[in-house]
Order: C-alpha cells, then structure tokens, then sequence
C-alpha cells in the first residue's frame, strides 16, 4: 500500500519529460533505459560505450543528489524473494531487448511520438503487469 | 558534449524516479494493483511525461539536426507483429512480479539496495540472451538471403 502523491507524482513525471526532450534535442536519441543498458552487452554495433554509461552515471548520481537537495532518504520497498528477483528481472530483460524498448523507449518516448509499435506495446505491457499484480495478490493471495 | 549532455539527461531522468516515487517497487505495485488500495499516482507521472515529451518532440523536430549530432536516431514506428506483442507481454509479467523497470532498477543500485542488485543481474542475463536471440536469427535471415541471391 502505498499514498497517494498526485504533486510529487506529475514534478518527477516533468523530470523525466524534461530529460526525454533534452537527450533527443542534444543527441537526437530516445530516452531508452534497456537501449542504454542492452547495447554494453555483446554483440557490439558500435563505439558509443561511453555516452551509454553517461546516461548510467546519471541514474546512479539521482538518488545521492536527491538526498543531498531534500534531506530525506528515497523509498524503496522491496518485498519479493530472491527467486522470485531473479524470474522477474530475467523476464523484464528479456522482453524490454526482444520488444525493443521498456517504459521508458516505448511507454513515455515512443507513446509521445505517437509510435504505433510503442503504443501496442505500451498498452500491451500494462495490461499484462495489472493482470500479474492481480493474479499474485487477489488470486493466489500472495504479498 | 553529447557525453555531458546524456549525463545531464540521465542525471534528470534518475531525479524523476526518485522525487515520482517510480524508483520504489511498492509504489509501482500499489499503482498496477486497480483492484486493491489503488494509488493512481504513477499514472499522473506517466501522463505528465508524455504530455510534456510529447509537446517538447514537436519543438525539436522542427530542427533539421540536434544540436550535438548529425541525425535524429528514430526507431521504426510501423510493423507491430507477433514478437513484439509476445515481448511486451513477458516485459509485462516481470515488471508487475517485483515492480522494478530497467531505468528504476538501474538507479536503485546505489541505494545500497541487494534486492536490487539480484534483479539487475538477473535482468543483464535476460537482456544478453535476447541480444544473442536476435543477433543468431538475424545472420541466419542473412545466411538464407545470401543462398536466394546466389
């Protein structure tokens, strides 16, 4: 269970925004997390190692930052066993790299071009994480 | 320059996570779960980011080239098929399993977080499997393009 946050909810969703527009304004990329992260595993395309871990980098720095600015800690609330981490991050691996994108390249980037692989695969990818939340608390009961 | 610029960007989009609340799996849980006590929060920050992606796209498309690289890098729109539905749908069972994406699991590593960390690897493994999928079928397309021609 978690409150709801509606101001904080739409100042980090204009983060993000913000971060989408200036990375495709700058380097004319998707803001693609899997993309990011995928490409500095083998096969290697290309020589663009070092502006992928910048975006990384980037990521990790946030939370410190964030710390730093607010005074407070970020939440983070993870209930699930380690079985259960291993499964859920090899699936999400597998389909952010075989779907070409996550919730970042598909669901904010791809749905605000109005992509139409971006946008079946957004609403596909939603729908099936509502059904999973739904099976594994209301139906098998579990955390 | 574009190294600079992409960290400011990731830098931007970590804040994002963190101040939306994204980063925490029990928060993206309680937002997927419409059936239980539903915090529609996460939907205001998706709605937000697309809106504002969205309207500023539209600015910097009207530029021929960005500022600091010689073509916008934009993949393909059209051509929704079987693997991509089927991947969503894998990319979906895991992302509602633990409530971790890979921006908000990449960034909770420095949170000292464990759990985090046995999903990342987790998720390396997933992610470099399905490199090595779609590079194997992609020589094999080629290996039997080459034997028509010939």
């Amino acid at each position: 269970m978690s409150t709801f946050t509606p101001g904080f909810a739409a100042a980090g969703g204009a983060l993000i925004g913000f971060a989408a527009i200036l990375l495709m304004f700058t380097t004319g990329r998707i803001a693609g997390v899997s993309g990011f992260v995928s490409r500095l595993l083998p096969p290697y395309e290309d020589r663009q190692t070092i502006v992928r871990l910048a975006f990384i980098a980037g990521l990790l720095l946030a939370p410190v930052l964030y710390r730093l600015a607010s005074g407070e800690p970020v939440a983070l609330v993870i209930t699930s066993r380690v079985p259960l981490l291993l499964a859920a991050g090899f699936l999400v691996g597998l389909g952010s790299v075989l779907g070409g994108g996550c919730t970042s390249g598909h669901g904010v980037c791809g749905t605000a071009r109005l992509s139409k692989r971006s946008l079946v695969a957004t609403s596909v990818f939603m729908a099936v994480a509502i059904a999973t939340v739904f099976v594994a608390r209301h139906v098998l009961g579990g955390q | 320059m574009q190294i600079i610029a992409t960290f400011v960007s990731g830098l931007l989009f970590g804040l994002g996570l963190c101040l939306s609340g994204l980063v925490n799996p029990a928060k993206v849980q309680s937002f997927l779960d419409i059936a239980g006590a539903w915090d529609p929060s996460l939907a205001i920050t998706m709605a937000t980011a697309v809106l504002i992606t969205w309207a500023g796209y539209r600015i910097v498309f009207a530029r021929r080239v960005p500022l600091f690289a010689g073509s916008f890098q934009i993949p393909p729109s059209s051509g929704v098929d079987a693997r991509l539905i089927a991947a969503a749908a894998i990319f979906g069972v895991g992302w509602g399993l633990v409530g971790f994406c890979p921006g908000p699991a990449i960034t909770a590593l420095s949170l000292a977080s464990w759990p985090a960390v046995v999903f990342v690897l987790a998720m390396l493994a997933g992610m470099g499997t399905a490199r090595q999928l779609v590079a194997h079928h992609r020589s094999e397309m080629l290996r039997s393009a080459r034997h028509l021609n010939s």
